[in-house]
Parts: C-alpha cells; structure tokens; sequence
C-alpha cells in the first residue's frame, strides 16, 4: 500500500513539475493570470465602486454571487455538523458536582434535590477535579473584549485596509472559543446560546440575500448595489461602497455564527456540557 | 548552469507548492488514521491556496489596495502596479470553506469513533465485517 501511495504520488507530482516548466515565471507582470479580467478590476475600481480595497470590491461587489454561496455552504456545514453530532435528553448522571470557588472543595448534589444556582461562588464541574485556572481566566477576560473590538474594526474598515466580513467573523468566532476554552462552555452558553447561534448563522446570509433581493425592489439587478442609491441617498457609487458593507456584515455575521456552532458541537461531541 | 539556475528561482514557489500537495496526498493516500488522513487533506487544501497566492504575484507590484484612492487628485491606478487581486478573492472563500468543512468532517470522525471506538481504518473494517 504504501509503495503504491509513494508512486502515485510521485508520477502526479512529476507530472505537474513537468507542466510548470510551461509555466510564467513567478512574479511575471505579464503572465496570462494578471492580463485578463484582473487589470480591468484593478483600473475601475475606484470609479465604479469607491473602494480602495480591490479584494473587498471583487469579492462583495463584481463576485458577489460566489460570495453568496460561500455563505451558505459554511451555513449548510454548521447545520450539517449540528445534525450529525447533537444529541438530546441525555442521561442525567446521579450526582452534579459544585465547586465552591472561594475555597476550593468540590459539593456533590444528588439529582433529585434542588439544582445549586451557579454564581461567583458556585461553579458547576463534570468532573471531580478540574483545576481551577485563575491566571488564564483572568488574562484571558482582558484579552477577549479587545479581540472582540479589533474584529469590528477589521470587517468596518475592510474598504480601507485588508480585511472584510470573512476575517472580522473568524477573529469574532475565535474570542467566543477563547472565552469557552478559558471559562467551560456552560457559561459560555449563557453568553451565547447555540439556539442563538444558529439563528445568527442563518441571519447572516439572510441579511446578505435580502440585500441583494432589495436592489431588485429598487428597480435594478439581483445584488447590483448601485440602486441602493435611493434608499441612502446618496450617489450609487457611494450606494455600492454602502452595499458592500452591508454584506460584509451578513458575511461576518454568518462566520462568526458558524464557527461558534461547529466549536459547541465539536468541543462537546453533540452533548454540550462542559466542553474542554 | 546559470540557465538551469534561473529556471530553478522562477519555478521555486511552485515546486515548493507541489511538495506540499504531494506529502498531503501521500498522508490520504496511505495513512491509516482517519485524523491523519483529514491533516492531509489540510495541507492539500493549503498547498492549493499556497499555488494559487503564487500566481497572484507581480514584480514591482504592491498589494491591491489602492493608495490615496479619496485623494482630491483623481490618479487613475496603473494595472503593473498592484498585483492581481483575483487569486486573493478566491483563496480568502476557500480559507473560510476549508475551515468549515474540517468542521464537519471532524464531525463524521467523532460519530465513527463514538460507533466502532477506534479511528484505525483496518481495524473499523475487521468491526464491520465482525458485525
């Protein structure tokens, strides 16, 4: 099996090293990859968008459709992911287990007594002994907030600088996983709620679909942003650039939503208890 | 000499690129581990993004972001100076798809672990045929 794997892996790879000597060199301005529809992105932008971030301008407004899909695929891979893996009523072990944080020991409540109300004394644990990390909790409460605001700023000024709705989503889903993995992912829970996210992953491309289905109620093509002019009021090139934050949004919204769900689902393996 | 030197630094990112597609293809292609196989079909995925960065590339050419492009002084961007923004769109998608399928493809091996308590391949095969 292996030499098998080794040889089929050595013809295709020579194969393509074969091809690449037909390839231009790297870094050539004049390969057929830069000449065709790429300039044309690159010298109109500006004018029919107002956007000096060319990759936010293709991505959201000249591929838009693409863009769209991908939305709902990372969509369809968080449902898929809750169906193969959430499961419900599950069984109740005999005892919960309360750790008094203050001291540190470990309460055993059996099931039919009266559940303890977890506060900032009480913390509910699945097992006997989980460490209780104060440096991590800590530095980690500072950091998330700030990750948080920075995510906001990527996706807000993807115009400007690189960044947009799929990177802003990705830091947003990652500070919910940072918090999750510092605290357990019942308090997480709290905060975010997997009904909620699920809800946010379909938000995310409704808001994207709806403003395309908008610009068709304004009189113009399915996502053609320029006829957003009269819903802004402003003129439609500034319409696009506003179009284009618009989807941002959905998309950034979607991702965050997404990865969120595929981590409860994942961390937990469908049974969303404490988590890692 | 020189010839065969200067084709090896035009070529190098992509040979570099196919490496890294064929260890990822050789990890799918004959590991046993259904986890080893996924972190091969990662870094094929990665490998294609790699390529297709690879071609976006300009010499003299800066990102695609247009300087001082609300500047009072309308200066139309030059194409040779901004390097091709397309690749750039595709692979930023196909990052966020990548992720989300790992997602769901861990998944599946979650669900195959909890169902045979093993993640060897021999070994889920032997369970079936036991079954």
């Amino acid at each position: 099996m292996k030499t098998l794997a080794i040889f089929i892996v050595l013809l295709f790879g020579g194969l393509l090293i074969y091809c690449t000597l037909d390839f231009p060199p790297w870094g050539d301005p004049l390969a057929p990859a830069s000449m065709h529809v790429s300039p044309r992105y690159i010298e109109q932008t500006m004018e029919e968008t107002s956007v000096p971030n060319i990759v936010t301008a293709v991505l959201a407004d000249y591929r838009g459709y693409d863009t769209m899909f991908e939305a709902v695929v990372i969509f369809t891979a968080a449902v898929a992911c809750f169906f193969l893996l959430r499961v419900f009523g599950r069984i109740e072990s005999e005892s919960r287990m309360y750790r008094h944080i203050p001291s540190g020991i470990t309460l055993r409540i059996s099931k039919d007594a009266e559940p303890l109300r977890e506060s900032r004394e009480f913390e509910r644990i699945d097992l006997t002994w989980v460490p209780y990390g104060v440096v991590v909790k800590t530095s980690c409460r500072i950091i998330v907030p700030f990750c948080q605001l920075f995510a906001l700023y990527v996706i807000a000024h993807g115009h400007h600088s690189p960044g947009g709705g799929f990177q802003g989503g990705v830091i947003l889903g990652a500070s919910v996983i940072l918090f999750a993995i510092s605290n357990n992912m019942r308090l997480s829970f709290t905060r975010i709620s997997e009904k909620l996210a699920v809800l946010l992953c379909g938000l995310g491309v409704l808001i994207y679909a709806g403003t395309g289905a908008l610009s068709i109620f304004l009189g113009s093509n399915y996502l053609d942003y320029g006829a957003l002019s009269r819903l802004f009021g402003v003129d439609p090139v500034t319409a696009r650039s506003l179009g284009i934050l618009m989807v941002e949004i959905g998309v950034g919204i979607t991702v965050m939503a997404v990865i969120i769900t595929l981590y409860y689902n994942l961390a937990s393996a469908g049974r969303h208890d404490e988590g890692l | 000499m020189t010839e065969l030197l200067s084709i090896v630094i035009a070529k190098l990112n992509y040979w570099a690129c196919i490496a890294l597609m064929m260890i990822g293809l050789y990890a799918m292609i004959a590991k046993k581990n259904l986890v080893k196989k996924i972190i091969g079909m990662n870094i094929l995925q990665t490998a294609v993004i790699l390529f297709f960065i690879s071609i976006g590339a300009k010499k003299d050419a800066t990102l695609p972001i247009i300087v001082h492009g609300h500047a009072a002084e309308s200066h139309a961007a030059r194409a040779a100076e901004y390097i091709n923004p397309l690749p750039h769109v595709l692979m930023l998608t196909a990052i966020v798809v990548a992720v989300a399928t790992l997602g769901v493809a861990l998944a599946l091996v979650i669900k195959i672990y909890q169902q045979y308590q093993t993640l060897e391949e021999d070994e889920i095969l032997t369970r079936l045929q036991n079954e």
